[in-house]
């Protein structure tokens, strides 16, 4: 029989409680979920049960660098996606703008921002997508820009919508766009979801939830910014990135 | 959330979370050639490959990989234009058959396999390897060695069995091809890294 939201809420809560418990007795805070993660059922037999294995970085580990991307890598559409067929997309236009920065709050200038989407009615334009949705011959979701050299990024997409999956009977998936960063080291790699603000849906996400940290799961909601809506156009979500770990310039600097 | 309200007192920002790369990633990030690091034709191009399972032992069809390393002559700075675009069209141009880039991205099939041409890495005789996944809350990393270096220091400080899974095996039977399996979890699983 499959599990319930209230047999999920439950492992989500206990979870929860026992990361609030050991904060409250000075364990240091967890920014990234774990791996393992039993309310998100797929992570059962896909996370490792050894200890990572620590590299001490000298500026020669290759991994202290990262892939380079330019202006070919991009065209000058590819961060407004609903540009991309004939036709406008149905939805909710909206404005996505943020920076991209690294630990130390720098600019991370001139590598990729990728994003994928739902569109309005929550289906993904993928052939394993089959819930009973509709596709939009206007909306592909995907886009890609270049970082500024203040680490900006902006993308017109119209607001996707939340879908339902098979984790549990009666999942839904909170609105979200998936983001995928590249740092000036490919120890900084992330990929992330964006959330909207006051979704009623955050408590029973199991994927949102696995970032047991309440400030670290707040940084992954972009915030509704009156100043980035555009007059008879889009309404506007900033959302900064901040990346996490070492790249060759920190070791320098004696981090 | 604003930078600001970000910055903590010890001048340090608090990392953006990672998510999983979820199920659907298929249309958005894999793009054609993404395996194709070395240069269309080259004579020193070698093939490294091989299949992602989970903790059951089971191949993984939603696996998405990113490989990254130095150019034959050592540097690592690569080079743009893995996934060069065509202007006039949108779509992709593939890469442009003479610069080496140094990145490569593949989704695994259906069978849980991928494969990835490239030239020879000069210095560090290894890939690094990122690994995203559907149930993968969070990346890990991993290494491929195509030889094992005298003082390797990650390597030297693995137990024997554990130190197999970082090695890429030359195929007997195949011309330049090496094989690299990736374990998830479970008796074989691969050594994973974390950079601090
Ligand atoms: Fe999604």
């Amino acid at each position: 029989m499959a599990l319930t939201q209230h047999d999920i809420d439950r492992e989500v809560t206990e979870l929860q409680d026992a990361y609030d418990k050991a904060r409250a007795g000075g364990a240091p805070a967890a920014h990234h979920p774990p791996r393992d993660y039993a309310p998100y059922r797929s992570s059962a037999l896909r996370h490792p049960k050894q200890p990572l294995v620590a590299v001490h970085g000298d500026p020669e580990t290759v991994e202290l660098s990262g892939p380079a991307f330019g202006t070919t890598d991009v065209t000058a559409l590819d961060n407004d996606l609903t540009k991309q067929h004939h036709g406008e997309p149905l939805g909710e236009r909206i404005t996505v703008s943020g920076r991209l920065l690294d630990g130390r709050g720098r600019p991370v200038r001139g590598q990729l921002v990728e994003v994928w989407q739902a569109n309005a009615s929550g289906r993904y334009a993928h052939q394993r997508d089959d819930h009973p949705a509709p596709l939009d011959p206007n909306f592909t979701g995907v886009g890609r820009v270049l970082t500024g050299d203040d680490g900006s990024y902006s993308f017109t997409t119209i607001k996707p919508g939340a879908y339902p999956w098979r984790n549990h009977a009666n999942a839904w998936r909170p609105a979200h766009i998936h983001f995928s960063l590249f740092g000036d080291a490919f120890t900084q790699r992330l990929v992330t979801q964006m959330y909207f603000p006051n979704d009623p849906l955050f408590p029973y996400d199991p994927i949102l939830r696995s970032v047991t940290d309440e400030s670290a799961r707040q940084r992954l909601i972009a915030t509704y910014d009156h100043d980035l809506s555009q007059p008879e156009f889009s309404l506007g979500y900033r959302w900064d990135i901040v990346l996490d770990g070492p790249s060759a310039t920190w070791i320098e600097e004696g981090r | 959330m604003s930078e600001q309200s970000l910055m903590e007192t010890n001048g340090t920002l608090p990392p953006t979370p990672s998510h999983t790369v979820g199920p659907f990633y298929g249309y958005a990030l894999p793009f054609p050639d993404g395996g194709e690091i070395a240069p269309a034709g080259h004579p020193d191009t070698i093939t490294v490959h091989g299949y992602v399972y989970d903790g059951a032992g089971d191949p993984i069809p939603d696996a998405l990989l990113e490989f990254w390393q130095a150019a034959p002559d050592g540097s690592l700075t690569g080079a743009p234009g893995s996934l060069r675009r065509d202007p006039v069209t949108g779509g992709y141009y593939g890469r442009n058959g003479v610069d080496f880039t140094g990145f490569g991205r593949v989704p695994t099939d259906a069978d849980g396999h991928y494969a990835v041409r490239t030239l020879p890495p000069g210095g560090a005789p290894y890939l690094s390897v990122c690994v995203f996944a559907r149930g993968l809350l969070h990346h890990l990393f991993t290494r491929a060695y195509l030889d094992e270096p005298a003082g390797d220091t990650l390597l030297s400080g693995l137990e024997p069995a554990r130190r197999e899974t970082l090695l890429a095996r030359a195929e007997a039977d195949k011309h330049r091809t090496y094989r690299f399996d990736i374990h998830l979890q479970g008796d074989k699983e691969t050594v994973f890294l974390a950079f601090d």
